[in-house]
């Protein structure tokens, strides 16, 4: 067993796609770096933090963007969002069987200011360009930084997200709605809150993400496999059956502080039996828990 | 007959019992003192100038007494003499403000250290001496002899009986002190036992030795100081774990030790069952173990390597792998870890072969020291632990090894046979901010003249660190016959710092030879070699995984 | 730190007397993370090993030469140029990376 959440980007890379098929656009040795970081006297990195290209998963072809999480949270600025929106513009040319993004993001690069906004904006356009042309995106979620911000937003506009239990997908960072909001609302030291409230095994039971899987590179691999079939048409209907779906759970959570814990209470409220267990549960156990 | 009188104290004492019981009234029930008049009995029972030993221990701290005091009337209450092991809490400070303390002898106040020295330099306090633990615990029965002791307990009974369980530490040393010299003991608990419909799991100080009980009304604060999240250890840190293990565990056959806490040596912990195994060395090495409950060790524990651990108090989280584990921990009938910090610094002066500690600098001597400029924050264990002892008779293999090493070719009194214990720094060249652990003179000796000490606070002296283990290799000072053998030692294993760059490289290499000094590639190391897959847990939940789920972390740690 | 300017500081070594590395696809190890760095090895024209690095660590410039010195001694390689990004990576890091960088070379040294 490797952990995904471990390895850097390149590894992940390495270790899911099949052996030796990768070919990298754009590689570091083009030093197509960020214009921004230099003024305010950040190093760069060669590939500003992201490694796209193309490969082969399971003999098919298939486009892949892995984020560096180490590399400023992944914070996507603007050389970094315009490879990104570049390979998924290719693919609406080429057409692969589909787009894998290895997502591990705090969202836009503040350092970047607007640059950073825009860039992410127009990766959301661009995700939901090759959606319309029939083209699966698939998002994996494992890093220890997670994925959020813009990029969080970004993940839900894609097909199909995987995710590990160490995962974590929200839009708001913990310290941002502590910040904002105070540490009675949400204490962001408590890693346990922290993870039953954004984390794989919650976002496997509230129906945000697709699939749950281990910390394993090989289980990551092999639920991407199982995805390349699985695009979600981008409907109107598809659209307002979602609307149904979250307008249906803003009611369930009681109008007053019910007192305990919101993620246990939810989960209840989806038919979780023992809600209390579920932080200490293994994965397949969770599995089991989502009515499909 | 003399005709002085020879009683005093135990008449002082029934004067001031008899205070207490004319202030509380029926706020007194036997020995239960009612949660709300905690201040009424504080203030009965001290007098002015009073030597007052309260339980700030590593982990527990009687944070209720430690609240009480604050709230004193310094016109009633003023001049206490604090001794205490930690100063950890705000409170323990806030007594100093507002003068109802002024003297304090202590051995550690980490969190505490930068308020402390801007007391001391506004003459609010006047320390007497930073003592290593076992240091102080002496000398409270000596010169140092507590008059009322304010310890934390989890719960007693109605006769006074104390349980304290898994977090024991220093109460047993302190309470006997106290007790019997004509002093009064006041513990807070968490809870009551009735005696009828519960009793106490296992009695760990006697009824008779403590006068007052008083229920906290929150559950004294325990802070979880040994737990390292493998997720944070380096592969600088792994290489030198590699070496440590290969060219000191290994070469000395160390099978009785203590980790000083780190993680350089949680790194170590993680590779026994890993890379101590791909070297053959379990049952050669790492047998038994003076330390505190390190979740690090756990899957060493599971692997077979571990006889017996004895603890200076327990680790949150680990109570019921403990109990699951009893065959090498020392629980107690009840099934909980019994603690006791005053037997098992005993137990690492004399009955274990090697220390292995970090420390923040190093000077070309080898004398050590954790001070920094602005901040008192004392020793602990370490001055105990990481001493030669010079006391021990018993014989074992490392002992005697390390001992020929340093006397070898030595005559007179100096080259007399004996053994020494392996005392060894272990500390990457540079820390955060790049700053140089190696330094030519330590921060000690400006902390000595702007405090007013005696002594510049080393930590360990270097006439008794045996090793100085950083990424770039191992000195070997037993093997030193001269200052400059030492300073050049030193320097060689100091890498890219000032104190390394100024290395005479001819000696440098001329100790290399001989052995004083080797580096990974001497050890069969490749430092490419270090990397993070070697280590038998990765996460916190890997050592939760290795423990079968009987670990449960506190949730600052848990990422699941 | 007093006479160092504000900004990234950039460093250039250059080693002659190695031995040519021939040609070999470019090499990248590690990632630009506090206290770490990325190295990058591609071949270069010429007989020499230049090194350029930037770092957001200012004034630690005889340390960086000190290193690199040791890493040519070590590994003295010709027609290469080595590339760094760093973020306060210590020394023990920084030759860690090197080393690294160097094994992955086809016809380096190993």
């Amino acid at each position: 067993m490797i952990s995904y959440a471990e390895c850097s980007a390149r590894e992940r890379l390495a270790q899911l796609l099949d052996a030796d098929s990768f070919k990298e656009w754009v590689p570091p040795v083009e030093r197509v770096t960020s214009p921004h970081l230099t003024q305010l006297s950040v190093p760069c990195a060669f590939d500003d933090g992201v490694v796209i290209g193309r490969a082969t998963l399971a003999d098919r072809t298939v486009f892949v963007a892995a984020q560096e999480g180490a590399f400023m949270g992944g914070g996507v600025g603007e050389v970094h969002g315009a490879k990104l929106v570049g390979l998924l513009r290719r693919a609406q040319r080429d057409r692969p069987a589909a787009v894998l993004l290895l997502a591990e993001s705090g969202g836009v690069r503040l350092h970047e200011a607007n640059a950073g906004l825009i860039a992410v904006s127009e990766v959301m356009r661009a995700v939901l360009d090759v959606r319309s042309a029939g083209i699966p995106v698939i998002v994996l979620i494992g890093g220890s930084n997670g994925c959020f911000g813009g990029m969080g937003i970004v993940a839900r506009c894609a097909d199909h997200i995987v995710m590990s239990d160490v995962g974590r997908l929200a839009m708001s960072g913990p310290e941002v709605i502590e910040a904002s909001h105070g540490v009675e609302e949400f204490d962001s030291r408590d890693r346990a809150l922290v993870w039953r409230t954004t984390g794989g095994k919650h976002r496997w039971l509230t129906g945000d993400c697709d699939a749950l899987v281990e910390d394993d590179v090989a289980a990551f691999r092999e639920a991407a496999i199982a995805a390349l079939d699985k695009a979600q048409p981008l409907t109107l209907d598809a659209l307002e059956k979602e609307h149904d779906l979250l307008a249906q759970r803003l009611h369930i959570p009681p109008a007053e502080d019910a007192g305990g814990d919101d993620a246990t209470f939810l989960w209840r409220a989806l038919g979780v039996a023992d809600a209390q267990a579920v932080p200490d549960l293994a994965v397949d156990a969770i599995r089991a828990l989502r009515n499909q | 007959m003399n005709p002085m009188s020879w009683n005093l104290k135990a008449a002082d004492r029934a004067a001031r019992l008899v205070r207490a019981a004319e202030a509380l009234g029926s706020r007194l029930t036997g020995k239960r003192v009612g949660t709300d008049a905690v201040g009424k009995l504080l203030e009965a029972v001290l007098s002015p100038g009073d030597r007052v030993c309260l339980e700030g221990n590593n982990q527990k701290q009687a944070d209720f007494l430690a609240q009480a005091l604050v709230t004193l009337d310094p016109q009633r209450v003023h001049g206490l003499h604090m001794v205490q092991s930690v100063l950890a809490l705000p409170e323990h400070l806030d007594i100093f403000e507002n003068g109802v303390a002024a003297r304090l002898d202590l051995s550690f106040s980490g969190p505490q250290g930068a308020r402390l020295a801007k007391l001391v330099s506004g003459g609010r306090i006047e320390i007497g001496a930073i003592h290593t633990y076992l240091e102080l615990f002496s000398r409270y029965f000596v010169d140092l002899t507590p008059k009322v002791a304010l310890v934390a307990a989890q719960a007693a009974d109605a006769q006074g009986n104390l349980y304290t369980g898994p977090n024991t530490e220093d109460t047993p040393a302190i309470v006997e002190a106290t007790a019997f010299s004509g002093g009064i003991v006041i513990a807070q608990v968490n809870e009551w036992v009735d005696g009828k419909t519960a009793t106490l799991p296992r009695v760990d100080i006697p009824a008779d030795w403590v006068h007052f009980v008083v229920k906290a009304p929150k559950p004294n604060v325990i802070e979880p100081l040994f737990t390292r999240d493998p997720a944070q250890i380096s592969e600088i840190q792994i290489l030198m774990a590699m070496m440590a293990i290969k060219g000191i565990y290994a070469e000395y056959g160390v099978q009785r030790l203590n980790h000083g806490i780190g993680f350089d040596t949680a790194a170590i912990e993680l590779l026994l069952p890993t890379y101590g195994e791909s070297l053959g060395l379990k049952g050669k090495i790492g047998r038994h173990w003076a330390l505190n409950p390190h979740p690090a060790l756990i899957p060493a524990i599971e692997a077979g390597w571990v006889e017996s651990v004895h603890s200076f108090g327990s680790e949150l989280g680990m109570e019921d792998y403990i109990r699951a584990r009893s065959d090498v921990f020392f629980t107690g009938s009840d099934g909980s870890l019994r603690s006791n910090r005053a037997f098992c610094q005993a137990a690492g002066h004399y009955a274990c072969d090697m220390f292995i500690g970090s420390t923040l600098q190093i000077d070309l001597d080898g004398n050590s020291s954790t001070a920094t400029l602005d901040r008192i924050a004392g020793f602990g264990g370490a001055p105990n632990m990481g001493a030669d002892a010079r006391g021990r008779r018993h014989a074992s293999p490392a002992w005697l090894k390390a001992g020929r090493e340093a006397r070898a070719g030595r005559g007179g009194a100096a080259g007399t046979p004996r053994g020494q214990k392996l005392v060894v720094q272990m500390v990457e060249t540079f820390r955060e901010h790049m700053q140089p652990a190696f330094v030519e003179r330590l921060d000690a000796w400006t902390l000595q003249e702007r405090a007013g000490m005696e002594l510049p606070p080393i930590m360990i002296y270097g006439e008794d660190v045996s090793h100085i283990l950083t990424e770039e290799g191992v000195a070997n000072l037993l093997l030193c016959r001269s200052d400059a053998e030492r300073e050049q030692a030193i320097r060689g294993v100091a890498g890219y710092t000032a104190v390394g760059l100024a290395r005479d490289r001819r000696m440098v290499e001329n100790l290399r030879d001989r052995g004083v000094i080797r580096r990974p590639e001497d050890l069969g190391i490749d430092p490419r070699q270090a990397t993070r897959n070697l280590l038998a847990a990765r996460s916190m939940r890997d050592l939760v995984r290795a423990s079968g789920g009987l670990y449960q972390p506190p949730k600052r740690f848990r990422n699941w | 730190m007093s006479d160092v300017p504000a900004g990234l500081e950039t460093l250039d070594f250059s080693f002659s007397g190695g031995r040519p590395a021939g040609t070999f696809a470019p090499v990248l190890v590690g990632v630009v993370g506090s206290g770490n760095l990325e190295v990058m090895l591609e071949p270069a024209v010429g007989r020499d090993c230049i090194v350029r690095v930037e770092t957001s660590a200012r004034g630690f410039g005889s340390i960086w030469r000190a290193v690199m010195n040791d890493f040519h001694g070590r590994h003295p390689l010709a027609g290469v140029r080595v590339s760094i990004n760093d973020m306060g990576a210590t020394p023990a890091v920084v030759s860690l990376r090197l080393d690294q960088a160097v094994a992955e070379i086809k016809g380096g040294r190993t």
